[in-house]
């Protein structure tokens, strides 16, 4: 039987990216469902009821909500082709960890260098600038979080790569320059299809924000 | 396996740290529990869980585990001998991750603040009512996930199972300190039904703390959260 993937997504979400990456590493084949979150889709309504976000992924009719388990899933169904979970218990676990480091901090401090200015943006940035560090020390010499191939915490931080541009212009400072081997890191995993095709321009992204703060009025 | 390579790092009035015990309880497996003092933070929790500071921590032949769920999991794979914790298919494991973000995310924040002691007027009204909501979807979920059995797992507990069931004492106390109840017949009877069974599992019964010391422990922390402004 063939499989039915659909997933419902809007363009610069991160955590949408997140599963773009994993369906392309596996090879699969799915429709793209662009959603305007100001006129969210019956479909969407109907497929994630209690949080009505998106990205949602829709397999065989079955909805599967929240990026990190939809990240999961991929992994556990098409297991076969490029694992993106360790083997061992204990990476997996710290696999997780990680992930969920990611998920509490980069988008929540990311956002508050570009909705806030002056002294709060300062701290926010500092903030940042702090998280970046700390996985960059995690990621050691290592070629990928995943070792020698991409994997979970990979998949899970490189769509920050395409917002970062984005902090970077509204907050005024350089990601390269405090965390080199970060960026290095993330233009390694650019080079790979399933990475560069799933990510938006960095500067479509940045029009993105300045549209948002225009339309919240943010200065 | 000896006692001293399987550590937990905790409190035994704590939800998440019960999780962990529970796991624990279920594949039989001996450990040592090292209780942290009320107020302060060991060495060795500093030094097993430097960014997140938090309990549970669980070291294992000396490597340290943290986030309760990770620990859960962590565990369930390791233990491969005992019952299984995850549920056996991806969707329902996906499904079973879905609701214990939920919980963790959604529903506990609203939770935690009532037992705190810290809201008042229109904010404690919303956090009830948030609070309440919450189990009517946790209750829909039970009726799917159970598929007509005693537990989010089926025949037995499982990670749902585990990852609400942990709050049980705790959802007790602040139904005592509101003067209603959250979990109730009208509402929410399939989790009446569950709460017993899950409390009553021989898993579950020497781990779940005493009410009364629990309510105890909860004027110690609302004294903490209620302390002059900083």
């Amino acid at each position: 039987m063939a499989d039915e993937v659909v997933l419902l997504d809007f363009w610069p979400s991160p955590f949408g990216m997140r599963v773009r990456i994993a369906l392309a590493e596996k090879g699969i084949k799915y429709e793209y469902k662009e959603e305007d979150l100001r006129n969210k889709s019956p479909l969407l309504l109907k497929m994630n009821p209690v949080h009505k976000k998106i990205p949602v992924l829709i397999h065989n009719g079955k909805p599967i909500c929240e990026s990190l388990i939809m990240v999961q899933y991929i992994d556990d169904v098409w297991k076969d082709k490029c694992p993106l979970m360790p083997s061992d218990p204990y990476q997996r676990s710290q696999a997780r960890f990680w992930a969920d480091y990611v998920d509490k901090k980069i988008y929540e401090c990311g956002r508050k260098v570009w909705t806030t200015k002056g002294e709060e943006q300062a701290a926010a940035k500092e903030e940042f600038i702090g998280c970046l560090k700390l996985l960059e020390g995690e990621l050691g010499d290592k070629p990928y979080f995943g070792g020698e191939k991409m994997g979970y915490v990979d998949v899970v931080l490189v769509p920050f790569y395409s917002w970062f541009y984005a902090y970077e212009t509204c907050g005024n400072f350089s990601v390269e320059a405090e965390c080199p081997k970060l960026v290095a890191w993330a233009k390694r995993c650019l080079e790979k299809e399933s990475v560069s095709k799933s990510l938006p321009d960095p500067h479509k992204v940045y029009d993105f924000v300045l549209h948002l703060k225009k339309r919240f009025g943010i200065e | 396996m000896a006692t001293s390579d399987v550590k937990l790092i905790g409190s035994w009035a704590s939800p998440f740290v019960i999780r962990a015990m529970i796991a624990l309880k279920i594949k039989s497996i001996s450990y040592e529990f090292l209780q942290e003092t009320f107020g302060s933070k060991s060495k060795l929790l500093l030094q097993s869980n430097p960014i997140h500071k938090k309990i549970p921590v669980l070291i294992h032949a000396e490597k340290p585990i943290c986030e309760s769920l990770i620990i859960v999991q962590y565990i369930d794979e390791v233990w491969t001998s005992g019952p299984t914790i995850l549920p056996s298919d991806p969707y329902d494991r996906a499904i079973a991750r879905f609701w214990a973000a939920y919980i963790d995310d959604k529903w506990f924040p609203s939770v935690i603040g009532l037992a705190r002691g810290q809201l008042e007027g229109e904010a404690k009204e919303a956090a009830i009512e948030q609070m309440s909501v919450g189990f009517v979807l946790l209750e829909e979920a039970f009726v799917k996930c159970s598929e007509g059995k005693g537990y989010f797992g089926g025949e037995k507990i499982g990670y749902l199972d585990i990852a609400l069931g942990c709050f049980l004492g705790w959802i007790r106390v602040t139904e005592k300190m509101i003067g209603m109840k959250v979990i109730d017949e009208a509402k929410t009877p399939c989790l009446v039904g569950w709460a017993e069974r899950f409390c009553a599992d021989s898993a579950v019964k020497e781990v779940m703390p005493e009410i009364e010391k629990l309510e105890e422990f909860a004027k110690l922390l609302q004294a903490m959260y209620r302390a002059p402004p900083k």
